[in-house]
């Protein structure tokens, strides 16, 4: 069964907490994983690797770099489950 | 009639007798490395735990760190330097390719004429070392074997790179390896990717140097790739090593991978589930990272602050540039 837009956001959140301590409520499709959440390249790509696990899709290391915003990542693990 | 060939065969197993160091002489802090990188002793202790990494003065190079390493591996194994007849090097950052590190250091502590050689395994150099002195003395090819991680990567840093430059450290480990009456040396679960060989290494070749179209090669990295292989690639290398051994986590008294970065140490050991009586070594904070050279340096510094670990087993893992891997569980000398 796929995840929702929502769905995935809220899992995510649940991620980027688990790994950095951020407020799940900061944490909202327009914000910047580098900007707004001072998410650093580590912590980055814990999450991706958890992300990965938690909805069952691939997020090759080339694609990382182009995940701006946690929309950007929303919307890649959406399209990207089979 | 056909004359019968003689072949060797050696003891039934092996183990690491005693450890060795030598660090750069000079600690270097965060601070003075912060200002062509743009950076803070905060940003640097938060993404590495390296407060501060251990460098060597212009004059000492790697052969001098790792003779010092071996000389003491020999004397606190109470083996004649003359008995050893294998000494394995593991080194990226000698700049002279040849002749061989190994032959030089052997000379040096007085086990000339043993069989020498380098090898290139960047950080898990000196895993792959242990593995084959293992087999070799077991084989029959070899008594005793010197295994020698050392490196001065400080001739090979950029002080503007933002990628590795500011991890890295000078220092040699040593591990004399010899025949024992019970197992202490469990199989290496190894190998290499070198579909991944540009994330991690060299930025340019001698020769490009020679004819002015690179800079002085200084190491490079992919942080975020190799920090993701680095994890969870070699967690799965990692269980298998403890597997092969026969053993579970929950029996390792001592967990001593590679000093690449504190943030791999720890996610690391969050991912293998150690029990919290497993020591962990952490040398990574004040001698940097040191590629061949860290595992040896850290389970010397591991021995030294906590002798009750004697006897007791250890997984080790290297990983770096290749990209290769190397991982083995032993018995703490």
């Amino acid at each position: 069964m796929a995840f929702t837009n929502d769905e995935v956001l809220a899992g995510l959140s649940e991620l980027i907490t688990d790994e950095t301590g951020i407020d799940g409520s900061a944490v909202a499709l327009e914000k910047s994983f580098t900007d707004d959440l001072d998410i650093d390249s580590i912590s980055m790509m814990t999450i991706v690797v958890n992300a990965e696990e938690k909805f069952g899709v691939t997020i090759p290391d080339d694609e990382v770099k182009n995940l701006k915003t946690v929309g950007d990542a929303v919307n890649f693990i959406v399209a990207g489950q089979a | 009639m056909t004359a019968t060939l003689k072949q060797a065969t050696g003891p039934q197993f092996t183990r690491i007798l005693s450890f060795g160091a030598a660090r750069g002489e000079n600690a270097v802090p965060n601070d003075d490395l912060i200002g062509p990188i743009d950076s803070s002793d905060e940003w640097i202790r938060q993404r590495t735990g390296i407060i501060t990494r251990a460098r060597a003065v212009k004059e000492t190079d790697a052969i001098d760190l790792a003779t010092i390493a071996a000389a003491e591996a020999i004397e606190k194994a109470g083996v004649a330097a003359s008995e050893v007849d294998l000494v394995i090097v593991a080194t990226i950052s000698n700049p002279k390719q040849s002749p061989s590190v190994s032959a030089i250091v052997a000379d040096r502590v007085g086990s000339n004429p043993a069989a020498a050689y380098d090898v290139n395994a960047a950080c898990a150099g000196y895993a792959y070392a242990i593995a084959q002195a293992d087999a070799l003395i077991r084989a029959g090819a070899a008594r005793y074997a010197l295994v020698i991680g050392t490196e001065k990567l400080s001739d090979v840093v950029d002080p503007a790179d933002r990628s590795i430059s500011f991890l890295l450290g000078d220092g040699a480990g040593a591990a004399l390896i010899g025949p024992s009456e019970t197992p202490g040396i469990a199989p290496a679960v190894w190998g290499s990717d070198g579909s991944k060989a540009d994330a991690v290494g060299m930025n340019g070749t001698l020769t490009q140097f020679r004819d002015g179209e690179v800079p002085w090669p200084t190491l490079r990295q992919e942080g975020p790739t190799v920090f993701r292989w680095a994890v969870w690639e070699m967690a799965k290398v990692a269980r298998e090593a403890l597997d092969v051994a026969g053993i579970e986590a929950a029996d390792l008294a001592a967990f001593i991978p590679h000093q690449a970065n504190m943030r791999i140490i720890d996610e690391f050991a969050k991912q293998l589930k150690l029990p919290e009586t497993t020591v962990i070594a952490r040398d990574i904070e004040t001698t940097g990272n040191t590629s061949a050279a860290s595992i040896p340096l850290a389970s010397h510094r591991l021995m030294a602050e906590h002798p009750e670990l004697s006897g007791g087993l250890a997984l080790q893992i290297g990983f770096g540039a290749g990209l290769v891997f190397a991982a083995q569980v032993v018995v703490l000398p």
